[in-house]
């Protein structure tokens, strides 16, 4: 069994509990107020419908697919009252109502995803993280209120919506310890930036899809279910928005990635090379506590760290820079540099690429992984008895060349991955 | 939406034209001050200290940071404000809570003060229009769905008088004819300004109910990410077009000859498909095929590229490889589209003789053949190291020449037809940025074995 597979399945046999026990209380005792529940699911299950495809993951990573259904189920979770009298919806039918809009919302998903094989397929974790957020709200908010212990110290003015927004910031602080839960078991990174990672993504478009379903569930209340359309339209005009952003990213991200293929299709550099530099660094970067946009600037920079051989009028016997001279590579490395300068991406790749051959002591933690990681790939090649190798290279290097912590850093992740032989402890 | 395109100094009418405007929106705003004004101080006043307080950092530290501060920021993330002081006051107050907010709002560009008065004399009296609007169009304190009528027409008005106001000061001071002023400018503000209307709209109904001015704030959280999410979208579309000028630069590394020859190519290209009919996506697709059409030649080594005498039969082959070596670069960019068939294919021949797969007539991708006729122009008007460059009407006779053999002939009288329209500056090369066009280091006596166009 994989390490993360029992958080997984706890996680999702939670959510699962809590469905089917709302689908089943609410099939016992009845809907209450039943045309709020209809509109509200019928709202979450649009919003799902209308759902993007999950494009570049990192593109996207932490932030709502289907704002809309997200914002309706928490508008539902936090309703109170309508059109000034109140609601008695318990926490159960919350999470029914939720679970069958979404449903809902999935079926055409899952059909057309079947015949055509697209992403835009749901994703079981993330209605599980769906339904124990809005559960967990609902659990914060609804009890009290049909108690009658809000609105009578509260009344239903500021404090009231002072409230509301705590209940929020504790849902949105739960989703985040959730989501990084999920990424940590599928991906076994470390916890502490995955949370910041999550944490950060919830200032961004999270806030708004919160703030919505806080004003969506106070506009209900003030004029009725005519609020639910009035408000759907601002949060979709920010999801058009957001997927043009994410679209145009993936687009850079793309270009990047054929510019730095160039050092491979001119023979400088091995097939797939950057890829792996890339992707190598980036889980290293993630290992060391680096997140967000430090990790972007370090995959750009090792995408990139070798487009300075461009510049040579002869290409280096195997494209390997690290067997070279420390002057020959300071200067493909200073080359380089020029010639991420004139991208759009951050001066700080430029940076990055540039100091790639310093001696690690002057060198920042990006490049010190972009040094560390292209020289092991530079050396490994082929084979498990090269990688082992390599690594030794690597650690004996560690006086001068390449950070010690860094050098661990690169056997962890290896280790993780599976490569035989490779453990995390340091020889030596 | 504010942003005016004033010239440094301002014309006298200009001038004139916003003391007018200035003096009709304290005509619009006096009303709530004068004796017998019904304005109802609480609202108008916490309205208009919200509305400066969002104006006050917004455009100085959240969105300018990001945005480089050159980025359209289409409409501000705060007119819901504005938009429900227009439902919730009367028109006199209304225009009164847009002048603070105005007047602290930092201007960048001077004339600064100039500036900061058009903008709040505009932004008084389009707040003025569309409460008189909301109030014509019925009761803005009805329930919901009757209040979506007079909301609607507000922000409508709202935006009807801004674009006007904008449209009239940019004729004035720029000197620019009014329809050249006026030009997309409502097309571009309209659905934002009703989506706005929207929110304004749910401002003035919480504002107005039990939970009060508090969950009214609530409304802006959403329409302010929606703002940064757009400048943050700007700002990643510049960074992608200079990801695509760098690929094309770092061709001009390899091979410094063909410096500029990628963007003139393009240039062409777009000459001849616009020519042809095309038109929006598919004339950006011809554009970057143009742009891009070379990039393979990274592929090829710097000592093939850069020699100045002839070229043995395996040079020769190696140079042939480019098409494939970019089409191999460029398949991974998802939006190009057709312009990676174009890049593949821009030397083959209309009879088959071309490379690499020596395809003929329609079998070519036609986005191939217009790059084609447009690299051909292109690298005989332009100095090489083994040719001098010819005149617009030699290369065109030359192609004309092998149209039908090497060329479309639709093409050829497409460019035709559109460099006797445009003319042709040879001149467009990528020196604008003031790096010289290096002289060929060879320019004796001319290769008995020219290289093939490329």
């Amino acid at each position: 069994m994989r390490p993360g597979a029992a958080t997984v399945g706890a996680v999702r046999a939670a959510a699962l509990l809590l469905g089917a026990a709302g689908l089943a209380a609410t099939l016992w005792h009845g809907l209450a107020e039943p045309g709020n529940a209809l509109a509200f699911g019928t709202l979450i299950a649009l919003g799902e419908l209308a759902r993007r495809g999950a494009g570049h993951p990192e593109a996207l990573r932490g932030s709502e697919p289907a704002p809309v259904a997200a914002a309706a189920a928490l508008a539902y979770a936090l309703l109170g009252a309508d059109a000034g009298a109140p609601t008695t919806h318990g926490v159960l039918q919350t999470t029914a109502v939720v679970c069958a809009g979404g449903l809902a919302g999935i079926v055409p998903h899952v059909a057309r995803g079947r015949a055509r094989g697209d992403d835009r397929g749901p994703d079981p974790d993330h209605l599980a993280r769906r339904v124990l957020t809005v559960g967990f709200a609902a659990l914060c908010f609804q009890p009290l209120y049909n108690a009658g212990a809000l609105t009578g110290p509260l009344g239903t003015g500021a404090p009231y919506v002072l409230f509301l927004l705590l209940v929020l910031v504790l849902t949105g602080l739960c989703d985040a310890v959730l989501a990084a839960l999920l990424l940590r078991a599928r991906t076994s990174y470390p916890y502490g930036p995955l949370l910041r990672d999550e944490l950060r993504a919830l200032l961004g478009i999270g806030s708004a899809v919160c703030a919505t379903g806080v004003v969506m569930a106070l506009g209900v209340a003030a004029a009725g279910l005519w609020a639910l359309p009035v408000l759907a339209v601002p949060l979709l005009l920010t999801q058009v928005s957001y997927r043009r952003y994410a679209a145009v990213r993936t687009v850079n991200r793309q270009t990047i990635a054929s510019l730095a293929r160039a050092t491979e299709i001119a023979g400088c550099t091995p097939p797939g090379h950057a890829r792996r530099v890339a992707a190598l660094a980036t889980a290293v970067g993630r290992e060391l506590g680096l997140g967000g946009s430090e990790l972007t600037v370090l995959e750009y920079a090792a995408l990139m760290h070798d487009i300075g051989q461009l510049s040579l009028v002869d290409p280096v016997p195997g494209g390997a820079t690290a067997p070279l001279p420390a002057e020959d590579q300071r200067r493909i490395a200073l080359l380089g540099g020029e010639v991420v300068r004139m991208t759009g991406v951050p001066a700080a790749v430029a940076q990055v690429v540039e100091r790639q051959a310093d001696p690690y002591r002057e060198q920042p933690l990006p490049a010190r992984i972009v040094r560390t990681v292209n020289a092991y790939d530079d050396l490994a090649g082929e084979g498990a008895g090269a990688a082992l190798e390599a690594l030794e290279t690597l650690r004996l290097g560690t006086a001068r060349d390449h950070h010690p912590e860094v050098v661990a850093g690169l056997a962890r992740v290896l280790a993780r991955d599976g490569l035989p032989g490779v453990t995390s402890v340091p020889t030596g | 939406m504010h942003r005016v395109t004033v010239v440094k100094p301002l014309p006298r009418t200009a001038r004139a034209y916003i003391v007018c405007a200035a003096l009709g929106a304290g005509a619009c705003a006096l009303p709530a001050l004068l004796p017998p004004s019904p304005t109802p101080w609480a609202t108008a006043g916490l309205l208009a200290a919200l509305y400066a307080l969002c104006e006050l950092p917004a455009r100085r530290r959240l969105l300018g940071r990001s945005a480089g501060g050159s980025v359209p920021v289409g409409t501000g993330p705060f007119s819901p404000v504005l938009l429900a002081a227009a439902l919730l006051l009367p028109p006199a107050a209304a225009a009164l809570t847009a002048l603070p907010g105005g007047l602290l709002a930092r201007v960048d560009e001077p004339p600064a003060r100039w500036r900061r008065t058009w903008r709040t004399a505009a932004t008084a009296l389009a707040v003025w229009a569309a409460a008189r609007t909301a109030a014509a169009l019925g009761a803005p304190a009805a329930a919901l769905p009757h209040a979506l009528l007079p909301a609607l027409g507000a922000a409508l008005a709202f935006c009807l008088v801004l674009a006007a106001l904008d449209g009239s000061i940019r004729a004035t001071a720029d000197g620019l004819p009014p329809r050249a002023a006026w030009r997309g400018l409502l097309a571009r503000a309209l659905a934002p300004h009703l989506v706005h209307g929207l929110a304004g709209l749910m401002m003035a109904v919480l504002w107005r109910s039990p939970h009060g001015p508090a969950a009214a704030l609530l409304v802006l959280l959403p329409m302010y990410l929606s703002c940064w999410v757009f400048a943050q979208y700007h700002h990643e579309r510049a960074a992608h077009q200079a990801t695509i000028r760098a690929l094309v630069q770092a061709v001009d590394i390899k091979d410094s000859y063909t410096r500029g020859h990628s963007e003139r190519v393009g240039h062409a290209s777009v000459l001849i498909a616009r020519e042809l009919g095309m038109d929006g996506d598919r004339l950006d697709t011809v554009r970057f095929a143009g742009i891009l059409h070379d990039v393979g030649k990274l592929g090829v080594p710097t000592r093939v590229l850069r020699k100045d005498g002839p070229l043995t039969p395996e040079e020769r082959r190696v140079i042939e490889l480019h098409p494939e070596y970019g089409h191999e670069m460029v398949r991974g960019i998802g939006f190009l589209g057709e312009a990676r068939a174009a890049v593949l294919h821009h030397h083959e021949r209309i009879d088959g003789t071309g490379y690499p797969y020596g395809l003929r007539g329609e079998e070519i991708p036609e986005c191939a053949r217009v790059v084609a006729v447009a690299d051909a122009f292109d690298a005989m008007t332009s100095t090489r190291s083994y040719s001098r460059a010819r005149p617009v009407a030699t290369a065109l006779a030359e192609l004309e020449r092998c149209a039908g053999s090497h060329f479309d002939p639709r093409m050829v009288a497409a460019l035709a037809r559109a460099l006797d329209r445009w003319g042709w500056r040879t001149a467009v090369t990528a020196d604008e940025a003031g790096t010289p066009v290096p002289e060929p280091r060879t320019p004796g006596p001319l290769a008995p074995q020219p290289k093939e166009p490329a």
